[in-house]
């Protein structure tokens, strides 16, 4: 995982939100992203794991600029986003794109096709008008949108080629890392493959590396190099995909995994029912943010913030219960 | 087969966006009504001297109150008939035109342009300037708006272009609350986000990406404001702020007239039904007007 390689470093990544309560009660802080440590190499994929309010999309939110990260560092193909001047980031911006989970609201409605996906290039290059068709039609042969698409409005399509149109505008720049915020979620099932395939297969012939974000196991599993499993904006286990895959140690990965659903009846794992909610973010548990939730917790757990420990098989978990060998 | 494809994509010459656009428009049968009576009334404005055989201002006083031409006592010399004092109604309608169709122009254009610009900060900026704007409108919108307008003409002067800034002014927290609130909508959008992260900057952001997508309520605003402007400005031509007396327009042809309404219908229907079809016709055209800038209304 942390080879000389990476693209994307980030190192004790933080991301507070202040949060007015009302008027006369005092500003509430939400730990969206606290101490959170990854890296992404150049060609492979991340996947960023955990329900919803974990984090996953305030990542996302860093590692495209959108926001900056309150503390930490981020280091992104030799720039320093956390502290890069905007000239900086206007620069580190067009190595990073963005796909996003719905593609009904990721297309301006008011544009053709041709000009959405051209848009990048507008914004960042000075190429003539006929250069920018010729471009904007090369990535639509590649991504497997029709050429006569390129007069069309984005509503004439279906979520699947909505996609297709959302991943050539994302690649129209030749980024090094593309974001995907659950880049298949909102399509049908049927089309999920097709978008899935065509992420894997642009992502070795460009040399891509992602950063996955989903909540669908069995979509990780087909795509990732690697997993994060995330909860409550902290690293819960991180590791390479096949380990956490086959056998994960956290009681959170395993009770999510558990939740996955098998056609095969030899296949389904006993299922581990999670007591209660996610805990309100604004008052997250002292101690390990899953302790109320966990079937292992015990007094430690309670009182002790579990560090991320590196486990023999080079994986990692922030598990007093894995520390200490009860899990 | 794709090289075929792409020829034949290249030989069809894509309509131009206006030839598009007329497409659309055509298709929507009261927008193009409403449209050529818009028309009309433009160039019978225009050219209201040709157009007419008396001045709307000669009063011929051995005809006052004449009937319409085919009513018992009607002439054709005048077909609609004659106020008040004996001036020919027809004339003074196709003139009026210009006064009403000017007003309606002007009010709606500038609260439009400008209403547009402030909403659009206001939204995108959010935060102190977005309260600032949005007090500030608060407070226009809580004066009735013919008194603040009444207050502004005081100001600057009757007149009628100073009577069309006051209700421009009185108009504008409409099209500020209107456009804020979609631009609101609109940049929380995740197209907008895209935008932002391919490095667009603020105006591009705002002006090409947020502004067009907030546009369809605002034509509509517009269109029905337009009868509103002329009726604001009869008003004011009523108190004696807005076109001054002689001056033939329809508000105050209306205002004027009022105390003829039980013996002379003529005299106050006509210039009513005149701001009436107009305002209709405005009516319609904004809302084809809005259909055929839709792109999710085309196939």
């Amino acid at each position: 995982m942390n080879t000389k390689t990476d693209l994307l470093e980030a190192r004790d990544l933080t991301r507070f939100y202040d949060v007015s309560q009302g008027p006369f009660k005092p500003h509430a802080v939400v730990k969206a992203l606290d101490g959170v440590t990854f890296s992404v190499a150049t060609g492979k994929t991340l996947a960023v794991v955990g329900e919803s309010g974990c984090g996953k999309s305030t990542l996302a939110r860093q590692v495209t600029m959108i926001e900056r990260p309150t503390s930490g560092q981020l280091q992104f193909d030799g720039f320093d986003l956390a502290n890069a001047s905007d000239q900086q980031l206007k620069e580190a911006r067009q190595r990073v794109q963005m796909i996003f989970q719905n593609p009904f609201g990721s297309l301006n409605p008011r544009k053709k096709v041709g000009s959405i996906i051209g848009e990048p290039l507008v914004i960042n290059t000075g190429l003539s008008k006929s250069e920018r068709e010729e471009q904007v039609r090369s990535m639509m042969g590649l991504v497997g949108l029709r050429p006569e698409y390129y007069g069309r409005y984005p509503h004439m399509f279906s979520g699947g080629q909505r996609q297709r149109i959302a991943v050539a505008r994302a690649l129209m720049l030749r980024p090094k890392l593309v974001v995907a915020d659950e880049p298949v979620s909102a399509l049908d099932v049927s089309v999920q493959a097709q978008v899935l395939n065509l992420l894997m297969d642009l992502q070795s012939e460009l040399n891509l590396a992602y950063l996955l974000i989903s909540h669908d196991l069995s979509v990780v599993r087909h795509i990732a190099d690697d997993v994060m499993v995330m909860y409550l904006g902290k690293v819960a286990e991180y590791g390479e995909s096949e380990q956490v895959f086959s056998n994960p140690r956290h009681p959170y990965t395993r009770a999510l995994l558990a939740s996955t659903p098998h056609l095969k009846p030899q296949n389904r794992q006993e299922h581990i029912v999670l007591k209660g909610e996610i805990p309100s973010p604004l008052a997250p548990p002292a101690g390990c943010v899953f302790h109320t939730r966990c079937p292992y917790a015990n007094e430690r757990c309670r009182t002790e913030i579990p560090q991320l420990r590196t486990l023999a098989d080079s994986r990692k978990t922030a598990c007093h219960g894995v520390e200490e060998g009860r899990v | 087969m794709s090289e075929m494809v792409q020829t034949a994509v290249a030989e069809s010459v894509p309509p131009g966006p206006l030839q598009e656009f007329w497409g659309y428009f055509r298709e929507n049968r009261g927008a193009l009504i409403g449209f050529s009576f818009i028309v009309a009334v433009l160039l019978a404005a225009l050219f209201a001297n040709q157009l007419t055989p008396h001045s709307p201002y000669e009063q011929y006083r051995d005809y006052i109150l004449t009937p319409p031409a085919w009513q018992d006592g009607g002439l054709w010399r005048f077909p609609l008939g004659t106020d008040e004092v004996g001036r020919d109604i027809l004339t003074r309608l196709i003139h009026g035109g210009r006064m009403s169709l000017f007003i309606g122009m002007m009010v709606v254009s500038l609260s439009l342009l400008l209403g547009t610009m402030i909403g659009l900060i206001a939204g995108y900026a959010k935060g102190m300037t977005d309260t600032l704007i949005m007090r500030a409108m608060d407070i226009i919108m809580a004066l009735p708006s013919l008194l603040l307008a009444l207050a502004i003409v005081t100001i600057l002067g009757p007149g009628l272009i100073n009577a069309a800034i006051a209700i421009a002014i009185t108009y504008l927290p409409h099209y500020v609350r209107i456009t804020r609130a979609s631009v609101i909508t609109e940049s929380s959008k995740d197209y907008v986000t895209a935008s932002r992260v391919s490095g667009a900057g603020v105006w591009r952001l705002m002006f090409i990406t947020i502004l067009p997508n907030c546009m369809a309520p605002l034509i509509v605003q517009a269109s029905l404001g337009f009868s509103n402007a002329i009726l604001d400005a009869a008003a004011l031509g009523f108190i004696g702020l807005g076109a001054q007396p002689p001056s033939p327009e329809w508000g105050s042809m209306l205002s004027g007239a009022l105390e003829f309404i039980q013996r002379a219908w003529w005299v106050v229907t006509f210039p009513g039904l005149m701001i009436l079809l107009t305002v209709l016709a405005f009516n319609l055209m904004g809302d084809g007007l809005r259909d055929a800038l839709d792109p999710k209304m085309k196939r």
